[in-house]
């Protein structure tokens, strides 16, 4: 018979290993899913994990799409560990994208040397602004804010579809729902014209260096880890729940939309209908993956954007659909579910 | 007149979806356990659905097929959340991204071909009568379906010993066992009763409604059922009454736009999650009288003692 | 005639602690028998394992000479043991008779099963109405609804795990009564305690365990207390000194006509209260459970808010309205009941548990903690106060319940407040710590400070306590001066809200 013991203190070794032992077994498992498909398990585990990394270009894309899901992630761990909800992310990241678009396209100083910094202000603001209801109706009405932030991310795609079908639709686009070009004075520089990395990196990097000092050094950051571990113990301490709320959400609705300009003033130079292939729930399993932990949240976003380009490589090479890389993040969040049991508890045999 | 039999009708029939979905989350929810993944076992549904149409399966069996699937899909969150005593907002958000993920790779060869949708039964003299006949019996038998299910469920949990029980896991999970009573096993079944349901509604999408298969398909519904058992407050009526009331909302968008209203489609269609919201405001300022049907361990892990 | 219940040889283990250490006897058909031991003595491990809702890792039990093999509470049911919890095994948002039904093995019908339940509290006098929702019960009501649901099922062996901790003393004498009406009908009852008094009055044999092993097996009417006390404890009892104390000229603390609607259908409001204490002296509040002190408690330390602030003054200044932040920032201090989750965060090592009070003492600046002066301060609190932990990354959740509270009550002091609030100082913790807390608390109050204590142990409260108010329904008594307070006095006032409920809610 096997019985489930809780161990008195959390073993350090399984969580190191834990997510280890969760990337292992979700590769495993895809390389079985790829042989059933016909497919030579290495040669299609190549592809996913080892050929984009094998160009400089392919290094490009792998910075440039992990340094959302690590901004969103840092953001959103803050508030995950004050038990605060915000799993609208990408609706955040859409406003964020909005209102830099809009700064960059009709802002009245187009010439200033201020113009990007006013669009990441600008996108900073609006998916602060964008969390703030859930922030607000959470802290005043106890509303829960799992679900605001999610009907607010479907609330911010329609408006986005709204403004690139409508009135922020380029009128020399040929009727594409995108708009114009923003201006170069108003995207991020890249380091080499031959790929899309830019400048934009150095935010992820200040993101993962501002999130490990918050989380780990800074007395908010312990008082909202003890509203997320005991809230009564921080209730007994005084630490208010509404601070924790406000600056969980705000967080994540902070850097969300510092993503958003990073995508729209990066990579795609515009605003279109599809400016985020999920970044911001993705973001939530980095956010998982990384432990809450600003360094595991580097890791686990860099394998997060390895499983897109993974998927990319795929469906270019193999002819299957991009969403297969949804059922490997799927897979992995499960597995690192599963493997997070074994640093509270241990399985026995007993007799 | 014809007017309002189609806005009815057409209400009944978009709400039908929502009920299945939200009534099976209502029994998760009500044992204490909270799944976010109903997209994905949705998605599940629809995909599995159309997957055993196309394989020549007969209506009945594709839809017996698609509540499996949902079934199924469930599990996977019921082991991660039950057995491993994962968080359960992380595992059912998993359970979305995967089903999503894999009803997109099991449907990529179904393109957009068209599904021989159920088909309206014929109920002898009733679906003859002028007026009530067109408006109250012409519907597909799914339909009819989520309201023998909707009476089932309220007489399961306010008439029955076992929903009684049920409740009373969803109250205090700690004093059932002391009780007596198989906590986990229990809020298992309830989770795979999740799963079935949301598969049935995710059938309902691709098989009748649509009817055919499109990748992310259910577009939201998944969430909106979440959201009304809340706005229901956990309770069956009221999730029937918020369903044909998304469900309104959605055909008089549509109404709003064939009349050619002026207002941009996305801003209508925008308008059943904002009401959600404010719903969900409503609802959590009234506290005091929810106590008696929130289910109070809801979303928190339990592990017997031994 | 085999005994109705016998155990032999069981040993229960949990990582770091061993519960139950090769423990045997057996109980008599018709005995009233004492398992008797101080908090963490492993008794409740035992019963639950008596029950089934535990599994032992090795024995054997015997019912009525007949070996039981799986176990569980669904076995015990139906060999006739019934179990009534210290925390009640009740749903609060159903009624009374579903409550019951949930534990019937039949099918469910309500109405009949309503009247057995009033037969049944008619012949043990035990009255309680049927339809009533749990939740609007009295902790000694809700007692009573495990009693009579129990009994319905004409059990053969009644487990009680510390029944009286909910009960005024007048209640106890009923529910001894009760008790010994059922033992003469044959039934055998297993009656959990720490107190020796009860168990002198009503039990026929007593067990005694210490530390997870059986320490003695006496007649309780014929052995001396202590005795008992001795085998329980292991050593003599320790006196606490009470040298004689300065109060000082206005009060540290003061309640004006605290009023405080009920949260939720589960607190007990609180109707105009009124109290002071001086500097130097320590004041007890006494009550039967769930009489509203834990809503008092949240009202003065400022994890509930009042929006009238001179509802509560200290040192004379109005701080109702302040959270308990602010209140700790003017010298006031708390110690709950509840350690893991409330008083301490039970994942993290005891230096960040220090920081959760002690970051007024100069542990931040700029926003930053300074992670070595958390540890000093816990490793100070460690030494001072004696605390049995490999220092400060020890995590809490892995100290035993009497150090982790010895560690909290340390915290505290170590702060200096000028006004200390306890409640419950001593639950689950073992008697050594428990002696030792106890003096500290003394030892503070003699330091010029304001020391209140809430226990339901009103022989603790006449221990440390110089004056004390008597809590009950939402209500405080006038004050109480301990000098010439008798326990039967305080008994009846704890009574006045319980009484009045046990005469009123005559079953029709």
């Amino acid at each position: 018979m096997l019985r489930i013991e809780a161990l008195p203190e959390p073993s350090r070794t399984m969580a190191l290993a834990a997510p280890l032992i969760a990337t292992g077994i979700t590769i495993l498992i895809s390389s079985l899913f790829f042989l059933s498909l016909g497919f030579n398990p290495i040669d299609t585990l190549h592809g996913f994990f080892v050929q984009p990394l094998m160009s400089l270009n392919g290094l490009s894309e792998w910075l440039l799409k992990a340094s959302p899901l690590i901004i969103i992630a840092c953001g959103l761990a803050i508030g995950f560990r004050a038990n605060v909800w915000n799993i609208g992310a990408e609706g955040q990241l859409i406003l964020g994208a909005i209102a830099a678009t809009g700064i960059g396209l009709f802002a009245p100083w187009q010439d200033s040397v201020f113009l990007l910094p006013s669009m990441i202000a600008g996108a900073i603001m609006a998916g602060m602004a964008w969390a703030a209801v859930p922030a607000f109706l959470r802290s005043r009405m106890n509303t829960n804010e799992i679900l605001v932030t999610l009907m607010l991310t479907y609330v911010a795609t329609l408006f986005l579809s709204y403004l690139v079908h409508g009135p922020w639709r380029d009128p020399a686009g040929f009727n594409f729902p995108q708009t114009a070009l923003l201006p170069y004075k108003a995207t991020f520089s890249v380091f080499d014209h031959s790929y899309r990395l830019n400048s934009s990196i150095f935010f992820a990097i200040a993101a993962v260096i501002i999130t490990w000092f918050f989380l780990e050094r800074s007395f908010l950051g312990f008082r909202m880890s003890v509203g997320g571990v005991a809230p009564n113990a921080a209730r007994y301490a005084g630490f208010r729940s509404s601070t924790a709320i406000w600056v969980g959400l705000l967080a994540g609705g902070a850097a969300a939309g510092l993503a958003g300009v990073g995508e729209v003033a990066g990579p795609l130079g515009q605003l279109s209908a599809h400016i985020s292939p999920g970044y911001g729930f993705a973001a939530i399993i980095v956010a998982f993956v990384g432990r809450l932990h600003a360094v595991g949240i580097v890791l686990g976003g860099l394998l997060l954007s390895l499983l897109y380009l993974g998927g990319e490589t795929v469906q270019l090479q193999y002819g299957l659909p991009s969403a297969i890389a949804n059922i490997f993040q799927g897979l992995l969040l499960f597995f690192l579910l599963g493997g997070n049991f074994l640093i509270n508890y241990r399985i026995r045999r007993i007799r | 007149m014809d007017l309002f039999i189609s806005i009815f009708t057409a209400t009944v029939i978009a709400a039908t979806p929502l009920i299945f979905a939200a009534l099976g989350e209502l029994i998760v929810e009500k044992s204490g356990v909270l799944n976010l993944g109903i997209e994905g076992m949705m998605l599940m549904g629809a995909v599995f659905g159309v997957w055993a149409h196309f394989s020549g399966m007969p209506m009945t069996l594709a839809i017996l097929i698609a509540i499996v699937a949902g079934a199924l899909s469930s599990l996977v969150f019921g082991i991660l959340a039950l057995t491993f005593m994962a968080n359960q907002y992380a595992a059912g958000l998993a359970l979305a991204i995967f089903g999503g993920g894999v009803s997109a790779f099991i449907g990529r060869g179904f393109g957009s071909t068209p599904v021989d949708a159920v088909q309206p039964i014929k109920i002898p003299w009733l679906s003859d009568l002028p007026f009530l006949g067109p408006l109250l019996f012409q519907f597909d038998p799914l339909v009819y379906l989520s309201l023998i299910l909707f009476v089932a469920v309220s007489w399961f949990l306010y008439k029955s010993k076992a929903g009684l029980a049920l409740r009373a896991i969803g109250e205090s999970p700690e004093s059932a066992h002391a009780v007596g009573y198989p906590v986990i096993m229990i809020r298992y079944v309830a989770v795979l009763f999740g799963g079935a349901m949301a598969g049935l509604g995710g059938a309902y999408l691709s098989l009748v409604y649509t009817p055919l298969w499109v990748e992310n398909m259910t577009a939201g519904r998944g969430w909106i059922a979440l959201a009304l058992v809340v706005f229901a407050a956990w309770r069956p009526i009221r999730v029937l009454l918020g369903a044909w009331l998304f469900g309104g909302m959605t055909i008089l968008q549509l109404q709003g736009q064939a009349i050619g209203l002026k207002i941009p489609t996305e801003l209508l269609s925008a308008l059943p999650y904002i009401a959600t919201i404010v719903v969900l405001v409503l609802i959590s300022r009234n506290r005091m009288a929810m106590v008696l049907d929130f289910p109070a361990s809801l979303a928190k892990p339990f592990r017997p003692s031994s | 005639m085999p005994p109705r219940l016998e155990l032999s040889g069981i040993n229960k283990a949990y990582p770091g602690v061993i519960a139950n250490d090769n423990i045997s006897f057996s109980v008599q058909p018709g005995e009233i028998h004492a398992v008797l031991g101080e908090n963490g003595a492993g008794k409740s491990t035992l019963m639950k394992i008596i029950y089934g809702a535990i599994s032992a890792d090795s024995g054997e039990i015997r019912c009525d000479g007949k070996l039981i093999k799986e176990h569980g509470p669904a076995v015990s049911r139906g060999l006739g043991i019934e179990m009534v919890y210290q925390h009640f095994a009740l749903f609060e948002s159903i009624s009374v008779v579903e409550n019951i039904a949930l534990s019937m093995p039949d099918r469910m019908n309500l109405p009949a099963l309503s009247a057995e339940v009033r037969t049944i509290s008619k012949k043990y006098g035990l009255p309680i109405d049927p339809n009533a929702l749990v939740l609007s019960l009295s902790m000694g009501e809700r007692q009573r609804v495990e009693i009579v649901r129990c009994l319905l099922r004409n059990p053969k062996l009644l487990i009680l795990d510390e029944p009286t901790s909910v009960l005024t003393p007048q209640a106890v004498q009923i529910l001894f009564e009760t008790l010994r009406q059922l033992a003469q009908e044959g039934c055998s009852i297993l009656y959990i305690s720490h107190k020796l008094d009860e168990v002198r009055t009503l039990c026929h044999t007593a067990t005694v365990l210490r530390g997870g092993h059986v320490t003695g097996r006496v007649d309780p009417s014929a052995a001396s207390a202590s005795k008992l006390a001795r085998l329980m404890v292991g050593h003599e009892l320790e006196e606490v000194s009470r040298p004689a104390t300065q109060k000082s000229k206005k009060p540290l603390f003061e309640v004006r006509e605290l009023r405080l609607a009920a949260a939720n259908a589960m607190d007990t409001a609180l109707q105009n209260l009124n109290m002071e204490v001086f500097g130097g002296e320590i004041v007890g509040i006494a009550g039967v459970a769930g009489n509203g002190q834990n809503e008092l408690a949240a009202a003065m330390s400022g994890e509930t808010v009042n929006s009238d602030p001179d509802a509560i003054l200290l040192e004379s200044r109005p701080v109702a309205h302040l959270d308990a932040g602010q209140r700790r920032d003017l010298g006031f201090g708390f110690i709950p009941e509840e350690r893991l989750g409330r008083g301490a965060i039970p994942p993290y090592p005891l230096s960040e548990n220090a920081l959760l009070t002690a970051h007024r003492q100069g542990m931040t600046t700029l926003g930053f903690t300074k992670r070595h002066r958390a540890k000093d301060f816990a490793a100070q609190v460690i030494r001072r106060f004696r605390v049995k932990a490999n220092g400060p990354d020890s995590i809490a959740s892995g100290l035993s319940g009497g150090n982790l509270q010895k560690f909290i009550v340390g915290r505290e002091i170590h702060l200096s407040p000028k006004v200390l609030l306890v409640s419950q100082p001593t639950w689950g913790v073992d008697v050594g710590a428990a002696a030792y807390i106890r003096q500290t608390l003394i030892d503070l109050s003699r330091s010029g400070k304001a020391v209140i204590v809430i226990s339901e142990e009103v022989e603790e409260l006449f221990e440390v306590c110089d004056r004390l108010y008597v809590m009950s329904d939402g209500k405080l008594s006038q004050s109480i001066d301990r000098k010439t307070a008798n326990i039967e006095d305080i008994g009846l006032l704890m009574t006045s809200g319980a009484e009045y409920d046990y005469r009123e809610t005559n079953i029709a």
